[in-house]
């Protein structure tokens, strides 16, 4: 599903953020990136969605070659992956419902039917009766699990996530962690980046380990 | 389809109201680019209706020739003959001296003053329709007529209308410069608008690139913005112009009442309102073209 050949990444100053890491994720599995912060992890999420290109290596998803992708052909790769982030990047000038509509309306979606996949994916989450809400009037963790919501709500094969539960007490992420797995049981491919021990604990995935920018084996 | 046509309905809605959501901003912006636009076209209006009076006046050179006071009958008649032979006129018409003072009388209400008079000022007249509007033989000939016996004056009466096209060509010029600056100035103004709106939906922007927003998705509900503002600028145009000529037209019917005549500024014609609309809401829409393609780029997710 995932498949890292020798990649490397170098931003401009020189910093080396990924050396030469090989490494393969197969449809359906829930796998681990671990690391102190700075060891490359965010950096890896963003290379498979492209938000990153990388300075050597191939990266495939899906069978398609990331790297050599075209500026107008990436939100269609986008389109197949759903994006959890550190920092959530909702919108606050617009409603929950609202905000997790916008990945529909942005593939075209008949409006109806979109009404309907936002409500369910919100139920998912266990927002569904703060829809009318703006998002600045959520706690942390309902931001986290309304992004997740944005995130799956056209139903991607794969979820990449980054630091899911940071900042999050043990009970919110346990919540998120359950919801993952959840997702994991219906065969969504499912990558998330995190140092939290209490996460790795409790999961039996893979844990890929980086440290400074290089894969630990 | 239907579904595209949809999408394309619920941006024009967005658009509008994200205009509503700052009246005064838009209503202001509307304002600048339509008074920016009536200006050109009010000139242009004004033109069309000097024009028509021009080409009405200048579509039919006509001469006219005054017999000098002391001519008599027999003098004037023989003058009418001799004219009627030259082959270079298509007709001539006689005007009394008599009936020319009662038209006069009638068309100027100046009666009580020219029943005053002791006796009648105004001499004999020929007015001659030519066969050709070709201004040198025109001339020549006017200039071979004022050489004849017992003709005072000779007139062409369509030198007058030959000056005002020329300025008329004049003014169009003027016209058609300040509709390319004024233009320019819709467009920039309109890039600028689009500018500051992509700098506050930088967040939407960088968001949607995330989940999957193609460029031309990004785009569309700016250029919208831009296509409608430029339509409205073209509406706001056409009420500055259609009230100025409302009020002209109300101190005009004074005015003309004076010459005995009837002269309205006829407003912009339906075909040319439309062309106005249309050329405004290009603009607007080639400004945030521009604005999207300089500063879109710019805002990549990271």
């Amino acid at each position: 599903m995932i498949k890292f050949t020798q990649v490397s990444k170098r931003y401009p100053g020189g910093y080396e953020a990924l050396k030469n890491v090989s490494l393969e994720i197969d449809a359906g599995e829930m796998a681990f990136l671990t690391g102190h912060s700075g060891a490359g992890k965010s950096t890896l999420l963003k290379l498979i969605a492209a938000i990153e290109r990388p300075n050597g290596g191939s990266i495939v998803v899906k069978g398609q070659n990331v790297g050599s992708l075209k500026s107008g052909a990436l939100p269609f790769l986008r389109r197949n992956l759903g994006l959890i982030f550190q920092d959530h990047k909702l919108l606050f000038d617009r409603n929950v419902f609202d905000n997790v509509i916008l990945p529909l309306q942005i593939c075209g979606f008949d409006h109806r039917e979109s009404a309907k996949r936002a409500r369910a994916a919100l139920d998912k989450v266990g927002l569904l009766a703060r829809e009318k809400a703006n998002p600045i009037a959520l706690s942390g963790g309902e931001q986290q699990r309304l992004c997740i919501a944005r995130a799956i709500v056209n139903r991607p094969s794969i979820l990449l996530a980054d630091e899911p539960t940071g900042n999050l007490d043990i009970d919110y992420a346990n919540e998120i962690m359950s919801i993952f797995r959840s997702f994991h049981q219906v065969g969504v491919t499912l990558l998330i980046a995190t140092h939290d021990e209490n996460v790795l604990r409790q999961s039996d995935g893979r844990q890929l380990v980086l440290k400074h920018g290089e894969l630990q084996s | 389809m239907s579904n595209w046509l949809i999408q394309h309905w619920l941006v024009l809605l967005f658009t509008l109201r994200r205009l509503l959501s700052t009246p005064l901003a838009s209503l202001l912006n509307i304002a600048i680019m339509g008074i920016a636009l009536s200006l050109p076209v009010g000139v242009y209006v004004l033109l069309q209706n000097v024009q028509g009076l021009a080409v009405q006046a200048a579509g039919t050179p006509q001469i006219s020739v005054f017999m000098a006071r002391d001519a008599n009958k027999n003098e004037v008649a023989q003058t009418g003959k001799r004219l009627g032979q030259l082959d270079t006129v298509e007709r001539i018409e006689f005007v009394p001296r008599n009936q020319a003072l009662e038209q006069l009388k009638r068309s100027t209400g100046l009666a009580d003053v020219i029943g005053g008079l002791k006796q009648n000022p105004l001499p004999d007249a020929y007015i001659l329709h030519p066969k050709t509007a070709n201004p040198n033989t025109l001339e020549s000939l006017r200039d071979d007529l004022k050489k004849w016996p017992k003709v005072d004056h000779v007139q062409l009466d369509s030198a007058w209308a030959r000056k005002l096209e020329a300025l008329l060509g004049f003014v169009r010029l003027a016209v058609l410069i300040l509709s390319v600056l004024l233009s320019v100035a819709l467009v920039a103004i309109t890039f600028n608008t689009i500018r500051l709106q992509i700098l506050t939906k930088r967040n939407e922007i960088e968001v949607s690139r995330l989940i999957g927003a193609t460029h031309a998705f990004i785009r569309r509900p700016f250029l919208y913005f831009g296509l409608v503002q430029g339509l409205l600028a073209g509406a706001a145009a056409w009420l500055i112009i259609a009230l100025s000529l409302y009020l002209l037209n109300n101190s005009l019917a004074g005015l003309t009442q004076l010459y005995a005549s009837n002269f309205t500024l006829h407003n912009l014609s339906a075909g040319d309102s439309l062309a106005l609309l249309l050329f405004s809401g290009y603009l607007g829409w080639l400004g945030a073209w521009l604005s999207v393609a300089q500063h879109l780029w710019q805002i990549e997710p990271n």
